[in-house]
């Protein structure tokens, strides 16, 4: 029987951080990421992880320190929200060129400005190009259960990219939920010993991290990011598979809800996939055959995977939390429309929730009332639609 | 081209797999002046091997004995640190020795 605790979506990252007992972790404070390291620090100041913290001054200083910290052999994670992502954009790229796999939970915030501390996706979707994996959880449950994966996935060796963790500020990062947690032997057992092909530290088989790639180089360098992000699909498939065999929640790359006879569906990231199946059974009782994709994988994304998923559908409402000047829609939609090119469905954008703003069962049923009706008119094409939106 | 390695042959992460590939590496290609040293006025002090940046000034057994065109990039800090009433190391624009080996 596994162990029940009520826990928020960052004391279930934390929780999981200190059962993996990485070896470093770089440090600085972001709402809503704050309370993620002010819990593990904790661990470490009680003396119940041995993990090397490393203070820094800045987000950038964190990836640096990250960086610097697995290319010396040791495993590594931080930790970031909105702002602090940004701050660490040009060593978020190295550290996935460097093929270093640093995990990091990603506490969704929306990016300034104007400034705001509360959830959207777009701090995480800038960075969708950076070569790292990029996990959703709909939950802290999740949270908790895709920390523990992100190490193994990260670390394969065909894959050895980093990999965010991203949740929801403060609906997930603030809520206590139960959250069954594993025995810290379990996740002891998990993830491993993880040895390096290269350290920095192995000073009998000294290499150079860094280097200079001149034009001759560099596109070889790129295809090989493009092979191991290929390979990150078999590897999210087996660790989430053997961790379901370990805990009884086996994970895969999207997650379907009422889709075997759905005619009309709706795709969504994150802790709103909750909300959208509350709406979907309101739906049906409305006589509409609503279901909902969760997308828990963003990076790679899973086109094989989703378009078995949409089954029967004729109609598909894709939910963004983030935006895209100057194009209809926001990433999320742009990405499902072009890997179901060619496809008979009608695909229609829906942006909701920037900066926080709520999202209700309510509003969804009204989505999956424009989808029924755009299947009954023929209608395959509009501009986005703003859900909530004072007009 | 074709001598390269392709990006399966490749090591991943950009990483140089072995140490001293530098010496290999010429990287000398964009020196603009040339430093030429006089071993008559040289008067050993190491000023040049202290202070050059690119570890281009060859020492052997306590003295200096040459410098590494392969590698110097002709910044001059070699000349500049080279004692006023020395003077053993001087610059030289390289359109001086158009038609010599270069580096």
């Amino acid at each position: 029987m596994a162990k029940y605790v009520s826990l928020t979506g960052n004391d279930a990252a934390a929780t999981a951080l200190r059962q993996v007992r990485p070896d470093v972790a770089s440090a600085y404070p972001i709402t809503p990421q704050t309370e993620l390291m002010h819990k593990f620090a904790e661990f470490v100041a009680n003396g119940d992880v041995d993990t090397e913290v490393i203070l820094v001054e800045s987000e950038h200083s964190a990836m640096s320190a990250a960086i610097g910290a697995s290319a010396a052999g040791a495993r590594v994670f931080t930790a970031t929200s909105s702002q602090g992502l940004a701050l660490m954009w040009e060593m978020v790229y190295i550290a996935a060129s460097c093929r270093l796999p640093i995990v990091m939970p990603e506490v969704n915030r929306a990016l300034s400005g104007p400034i705001n501390i509360h959830c959207d996706h777009s701090d995480s979707m800038g960075c969708r190009d950076a070569g790292w994996i990029q996990i959703f959880a709909e939950n802290s449950q999740e949270a908790y259960d895709s920390t523990l994966q992100a190490f193994r996935i990260a670390e394969r060796k065909d894959v050895l990219l980093p990999t965010m963790i991203c949740f929801d500020g403060f609906i997930i990062s603030h809520t206590n939920e139960p959250v069954a947690l594993l025995q810290d032997a379990q996740v002891a057992a998990f993830v491993g010993d993880y040895k390096p092909e290269r350290a920095l530290l192995d000073v009998e088989h000294p290499f150079t991290v860094g280097g200079l790639d001149m034009p001759e180089w560099y596109f070889e360098h790129k295809r090989q990011q493009v092979e191991a992000m290929r390979n990150a699909f078999s590897a999210i498939e087996a660790v989430g598979q053997e961790f379901g065999k370990l805990s009884g929640r086996p994970y895969g790359f999207l997650e379907g809800y009422r889709m075997d006879d759905a005619e009309c569906a709706i795709i969504a990231l994150g802790s709103t996939c909750g909300t959208a199946r509350v709406a979907a059974d309101e739906a049906r009782e409305q006589g509409i055959k609503a279901g909902v994709i969760k997308l828990r994988i963003f990076r790679p994304f899973p086109m094989r995977q989703l378009r078995q998923a949409l089954g029967r559908t004729k109609t598909v409402g894709v939910l963004d939390r983030s935006i895209s000047f100057g194009i209809e829609g926001g990433p999320l939609f742009h990405e499902v429309r072009s890997h179901l090119y060619g496809d008979d469905r009608a695909i229609l954008p829906f942006v909701y929730g920037l900066g926080g703003r709520d999202i209700r069962v309510e509003q969804i049923v009204e989505v999956f009332k424009t989808l029924r009706d755009a299947g009954k008119s023929g209608l395959k094409d509009r501009d986005v639609e703003f859900i909530g939106l004072r007009e | 081209m074709s001598k390269l390695p392709t990006w399966k042959e490749l090591a991943i992460g950009g990483v140089i797999p072995k140490a001293g590939s530098s010496i290999e590496k010429k990287t000398a290609g964009w020196r603009s002046n040339r430093p030429i040293r006089s071993n008559e006025k040289c008067i050993q002090c190491l000023r040049c091997w202290i202070f050059c940046p690119d570890s281009s000034i060859l020492v052997k057994d306590g003295k200096v004995v040459g410098i590494d065109y392969d590698h110097c990039k002709g910044c001059g800090i070699c000349a500049e640190e080279c004692p006023k009433k020395v003077v053993a190391i001087t610059m030289h624009p390289e359109s001086e020795f158009e038609g010599s080996k270069k580096d």
